[in-house]
């Protein structure tokens, strides 16, 4: 293991992490102001985002503190927010270079709905496997950008007023959205997608989010298993054809299908 | 003091989850059609976490123009697919929701 090749390696990583930077930012600045909305001390606002990272449960339990709740509902509802990390984990592995457990242990603890997404989209051009410099690079940098953001909201505090009102809030669905678009490779992508907002729409409707997150993952990709092939063997045929109109194709039938399962 | 060591104990259970896969899973050989299971899932988590908060803005379907969320999510899924670029598509979108708001 050569330190010598790690520089490069987190540098490219960081540049992975660039995306997530500029929603982490303002949702961590939301989440910030919240915070100090509900009383919660400034050094307790940035701990929670170095401690435990993972921002709908931070969203959760700033309106659980803000409402008197128990450390044990804390910690429950925490733990069930963030169940879905199991998923990300097992998706992750093989994804990865072949890395001690020390090192797998570190890498566990930044790893987010993002991170997950971008590490998973980064993969391809690794064919050894994500290296740890990438991954401490990608990683890191993101989990800076939230504590930064976190700080920089719980400084300015209720000065802000109501955080969500400039459309802070939007950057993460923009993001969530560009990603999803650049990921319509083929039909398996299209059809897993509409599954999945299918889902994740009637949970979502009915009070379980969380849940729906879950539930609305698996069912997706147990469908997406009917196509055949690897998403990287369809993108190379893609690469003979049309590439563009079928990716347009793809996002155009995202929004039309979300609808419909909207409709049922 | 007391909400120090309430974080420790929701970052604990938090790692669990984020962990336990990893380091069981990491020498082991998966089978092929479990790995393309797990090949949907970022795709899955995408659309899982966009389509309410695209289509659900007050916790009720709203597929009208007041929605301004699923208004500008058409412009920001065009920049997407034309510059390729989640950069210009996070400023894109975020602005487009600023100005919309403030309309």
């Amino acid at each position: 293991m050569s330190d010598a090749g790690a520089a490069p390696g987190l540098a490219r990583g960081a540049r992975e992490a660039l995306p997530i930077v500029l929603g982490y930012v303002p949702i961590g600045f939301a989440y910030g102001v919240l915070g100090r909305t509900a009383g919660i001390p400034v050094w307790a606002i940035a701990a929670m985002s170095v401690i435990v990272y993972a921002g709908s449960a931070q969203f959760i339990a700033v309106s659980l503190l803000d409402q008197g709740a128990s450390a044990a509902a804390l910690v429950a509802t925490t733990f069930m927010v963030n169940l879905r990390h199991l998923l990300y984990s097992s998706a992750i592995v093989h994804r990865l270079a072949p890395l001690g457990r020390g090192r797998l242990a570190w890498l566990a603890a930044e790893l987010t709905d993002e991170s997950f997404v971008m590490a998973s989209r980064a993969a391809p051009r690794y064919p050894d496997g994500l290296p740890f410099a990438v991954m401490a690079g990608l990683n890191g940098t993101a989990q800076l950008s939230w504590v930064a953001g976190s700080f920089l909201g719980a400084a300015a505090g209720s000065l802000v007023g109501d955080p969500l009102r400039f459309g802070l809030d939007y950057a993460l669905v923009a993001m969530f959205l560009g990603l999803l678009a650049l990921q319509m490779h083929g039909r398996r992508e299209v059809v897993v997608a509409l599954a999945a907002a299918a889902v994740s729409l009637v949970f979502h409707r009915f009070g379980m989010a969380t849940a729906g997150v879950i539930v609305a993952t698996l069912a997706a990709s147990a469908v997406g298993l009917v196509f055949k092939g690897s998403q990287a063997d369809r993108a190379m045929e893609g690469a003979a054809g049309e590439p563009a109109a079928g990716v347009a194709a793809g996002a155009r039938g995202g929004l039309g299908a979300g609808g419909g399962g909207g409709d049922s | 003091m007391r909400l120090l060591l309430i974080f420790l104990a929701m970052g604990l259970v938090t790692y669990g989850p984020r962990a336990l896969p990893l380091l069981i899973l990491a020498e082991k050989r998966l089978p092929p059609s479990l790995l393309r299971f797990f090949e949907g899932f970022p795709v899955a988590v995408l659309a899982a976490f966009a389509a309410p908060l695209i289509l659900l803005p007050e916790g009720r379907f709203d597929l009208g123009l007041g929605n301004l969320g699923l208004v500008a999510a058409v412009p920001s899924a065009l920049v997407a697919l034309r510059t390729h670029s989640l950069i210009a598509t996070v400023v894109v979108g975020s602005v487009l929701m600023m100005v919309l708001r403030a309309l």
